[in-house]
């Protein structure tokens, strides 16, 4: 049942709201989609790519994939591109702006909220967009609304010829319900028209266009007042109404089955007079909207009474369960005892790195290293600030560790003059938004050392291909970037940038030291590919001899989830310390043979095995 | 059962979870009821926690299952089920793998594994139903088939016949890979046998 095949029109599909999104963007009779990957909206351009009859691609960043999207659209096409909360942030620089010009082509911009943070490194509540920008934003609440409003999205986007905004959140990319599909419109480009007062947005142009902008608003809020996209669902106990949107609406209906619901799909610009209407059929109006209080401020601001942060969460899922906790707290009641068992306090078991992971190499050699400050970033690699290796200090946004590394190197007081500066990177970060940072700290002339991790991959979002992989989005040949050259052309030194295993620990750890103690900029280029993707080759796997190990427990701090501890005790040094011991055990079946836990093994006790057998007890397979 | 059954599945990104939710789903939806399947993925893959849930009936609204009100929870790791004990509704069942997996926090001694995970399910009031999907996979040649073996496990506590899941499994290997079909079914009745005796009232 994939989404990706040509099913039948009315055909009853089991589909999550990103593959509803990506049947409905295709059956739009789309021509161009484009998106970096992100979760929670990665899957959306995956499935699209399988669909015939329409260009896909993974660009290289948020802002490239809208600007992409809007010149399909100015040449008539209608055009697609998803990214999650943050990639908004990065593409803003074009929304803003594209709300002055106006789309041609039908343009949507789906755009997924992490709301709860399942894998994220803030909230953010994207209808702010739609308000900032006085585009349209629609809310789906579940995978065949995310289906039918993707269609809308784009008989809206070429009706007021205006981009519009799909919004999503996790609740709706990561479920899956029934969907029933329809079929694909044949749509021809109606060709691109010059008209530099339209497009080319200099002050003398863009001026004469804000006041359609905002007539253009206008004429959207009319429509929301009558579209059947926002509508009541009558209920029979008037004591509360509820005004909310998206996912929040399906928890509400839960929560409440007869209480009054007025939905918004259509929710920016806001419906604000069937809103007062609807507020006048209830005894009160309790807002319930993920994540920041905007329907609320917009209520209040046009004198209609109302409920909502003063009683529900501020961040995170607004389920059944809060909704209930919120209304016994405005009605004044008292939440009865639950009747399930306590939840148990169980070991945290936080997403470690995978089995024979290249980056396993790096965050050794970090850990080892004292006196030093590690800008991090985004990816995989953000792990390593976790245990065992506690070797990453900063994870802030994409690319931003070559920015704070310089800003650290550039801000620090005698108290840190002694500390090297490191930034650590992904190659698909460093490509996304890292090279103008590097760029900086060459031309400022920054000491920092930049470890650029190449593993050919988006290892986070499930090992999608970028530039450096030398593959494109449907895994064809095309130009692959070649790191040492790039980082050469930006600046630093060839003498600066060395190529190394990161399975090599000696090799690795007295580049870092060198490059370290050289107060010049240098990149230290990692480029063992990542073990997901599908050509990594394991090798013959290892095991520990019991009899030899002396439970020093370096091995343990590789950090390779293979390696087990099967025995703890204690040792009293000869001066006298006391010494915690682990004796380990490999997993030899998910063992892969890379060799980096033999290395910090002085007694050699790790020594290679037959394989017992090929498969795996936790499979870290791509999907 | 209530009109709208609730089955939570917990584990540990890589054991294929959410596969086995999904072919739940499709069980389900063979049998024209409305459904709806949630999780968070995102970093699950990692070793990480995961948990799906699956909601049919007649109409489903929300799709996350609240605590308390799980029918069935089937753990495919002893600690991991202890974890979600909670989500059970009074009289639901928990159907346990007994295998663990161990991870790096546990490993470097920043915490314990707890001692008996399923002997403190069963302290703390819970219907728990535990074997060694793992050591029954691995007896059949493959640890993969730990999967199948839990759907098995699962197949007699379901409002419809066992059968449709076998069926919803099985389909999923298509008649390409007749060996395939043939371990999985030799699975998926492992599974069966392994927690028979005792079935949910309906």
């Amino acid at each position: 049942m994939s989404a990706s095949q040509p099913v039948p029109a009315a055909a009853r599909l089991f589909l999550s709201g990103n593959e509803a999104v990506a049947r409905a963007v295709w059956e739009a009779g789309t021509r161009v989609a484009a998106a970096y990957p992100g979760t929670p909206s990665t899957e959306i351009l995956e499935v699209l790519a399988k669909y015939p009859d329409l260009y896909t691609e993974w660009s290289i960043n948020e802002k490239v994939s809208l600007e992409v999207a809007l010149g399909a659209s100015m040449v008539g096409a209608r055009a697609f591109c998803a990214m999650k909360h943050v990639g908004m942030n990065v593409a803003s620089d074009a929304l803003m702006t594209m709300t002055v010009t106006g789309t041609e082509g039908g343009l949507v911009i789906a755009i997924a909220d992490d709301v709860g943070m399942s894998s994220s490194q803030n909230e953010q509540d994207s209808r702010y967009w739609g308000r900032f920008a006085h585009l349209p934003v629609l809310e789906p609440a579940d995978s065949q609304e995310a289906y039918a409003m993707t269609r809308a999205a784009f008989e809206l986007s070429e009706r007021f010829r205006t981009p519009v905004i799909l919004r999503l959140t996790t609740r709706i990319c990561h479920v899956k319900g029934v969907v029933v599909a329809g079929e694909r419109e044949a749509v021809e480009p109606g060709g691109f028209t010059k008209d530099p007062r339209r497009w080319v947005m200099v002050p003398g142009n863009a001026k004469p266009r804000l006041p359609l902008m905002f007539e253009r608003e206008a004429a959207v809020r009319a429509e929301a007042e009558n579209s059947p996209l926002n509508f009541r669902v009558d209920g029979t106990d008037r004591r509360i109404g509820f005004v909310t949107s998206g996912p929040a609406f399906m928890h509400v209906r839960e929560a409440f089955p007869d209480a009054p619901v007025f939905k918004l799909g259509l929710s920016c610009p806001a419906p604000l007079e069937s809103l007062r209407k609807f507020a006048a059929s209830v005894d009160s109006v309790l807002v319930v909207e993920e994540t920041e209080p905007l329907l609320e401020t917009e209520l209040k601001a046009a004198g209609i009474a109302c409920h909502g942060k003063d009683v529900l969460p501020r961040t995170g899922e607004l389920a059944p369960d809060a909704l209930h906790l919120g209304v016994a707290r405005l009605r004044g009641e008292v939440v009865a005892e639950p009747e399930h068992v306590v939840p148990q306090q169980v070991f945290p078991r936080p997403p470690t790195m995978c089995v024979a992971c290249p980056h396993l190499g790096v965050y050794y050699t970090l850990s080892q290293m004292r006196n030093v400050m590690i800008a991090g970033d985004i990816g995989c690699y953000t792990l390593g600030a976790g245990h065992p290796w506690n070797a990453l200090d900063s994870c802030i946004s994409m690319g931003a560790s070559m920015g704070t590394a310089l800003g650290m190197d550039k801000g620090r007081g005698k108290v840190d003059e002694n500390k090297k500066v490191v930034a650590v990177i992904g190659d698909s970060t460093f490509m996304h938004m890292g090279m103008q940072g590097l760029l900086d700290i060459t031309w400022n002339r920054g000491n920092v050392t930049v470890l650029l991790l190449d593993n050919r991959a988006v290892g986070m979002t499930g090992g999608q291909d970028n530039p450096g992989s030398g593959r494109d989005l449907h895994g064809k040949e095309t130009t692959r970037i070649d790191f040492a050259k790039l980082c050469e052309a930006l600046g630093v030194k060839k003498e600066r940038i060395r190529v190394l295993d990161p399975y090599q620990l000696p090799v690795l750890f007295k580049a870092l030291r060198e490059e370290t103690k050289i107060e010049e900029p240098s990149v230290i280029i990692t480029d063992r590919p990542c073990v997901l993707i599908d050509h990594y080759v394991p090798t013959k796997p290892y095991l520990v001899k019991e009899d030899r190990c002396t439970g020093c427990g370096n091995c343990v701090d590789v950090g390779c989830p293979a390696i087990h501890v099967i025995r703890r005790d204690k040792e009293v040094k000869a001066s006298g310390k006391e010494v915690d011991l682990s004796f380990v055990r490999i997993d030899t079946s998910a063992c892969t043979g890379c060799g980096l836990c033999v290395q910090p093994c002085a007694p050699e006790a790790i020594i290679h095995a037959e394989p017992v057998q090929t498969l795996q007890p936790v499979q870290f397979v791509r999907k | 059962m209530s009109k709208v059954t609730n089955i939570l599945v917990c584990g540990v990104g890589g054991q294929g979870v959410m596969t086995a939710t999904e072919i739940l789903a499709e069980a389900a939806i063979s049998l024209g009821f409305d459904v709806k399947k949630t999780e968070v993925a995102g970093m699950s893959q990692r070793g990480g926690v995961v948990t799906s849930h699956l909601r049919f009936g007649s109409e489903v609204l929300s799709p996350q299952i609240l605590p308390g009100e799980a029918d069935l929870l089937i753990g495919f790791e002893s600690a991991e089920a202890l974890r979600w004990g909670h989500m059970l509704r009074p009289g639901g069942v928990a159907l346990v793998n007994s295998g663990r997996i161990v991870p790096p926090v546990v490993n470097i001694g920043l915490f314990d594994y707890p001692e008996q995970p399923v002997a403190q399910m069963r302290a703390l009031g819970l219907r728990v139903h535990d074997f060694d999907a793992t050591a029954l996979a691995v007896q059949l040649g493959n640890i993969r088939l730990g999967n199948t073996v839990m759907l098995g496990a699962s197949s007699d506590w379901l409002p419809f016949p066992a059968e449709v899941l076998r069926d919803a499994v099985l389909a999923r290997f298509g008649s390409r890979k007749p060996k395939l079909v043939d371990v999985n079914r030799e699975a998926f009745e492992a599974g069966r046998r392994a927690v028979a005796g005792e079935t949910l009232a309906a």
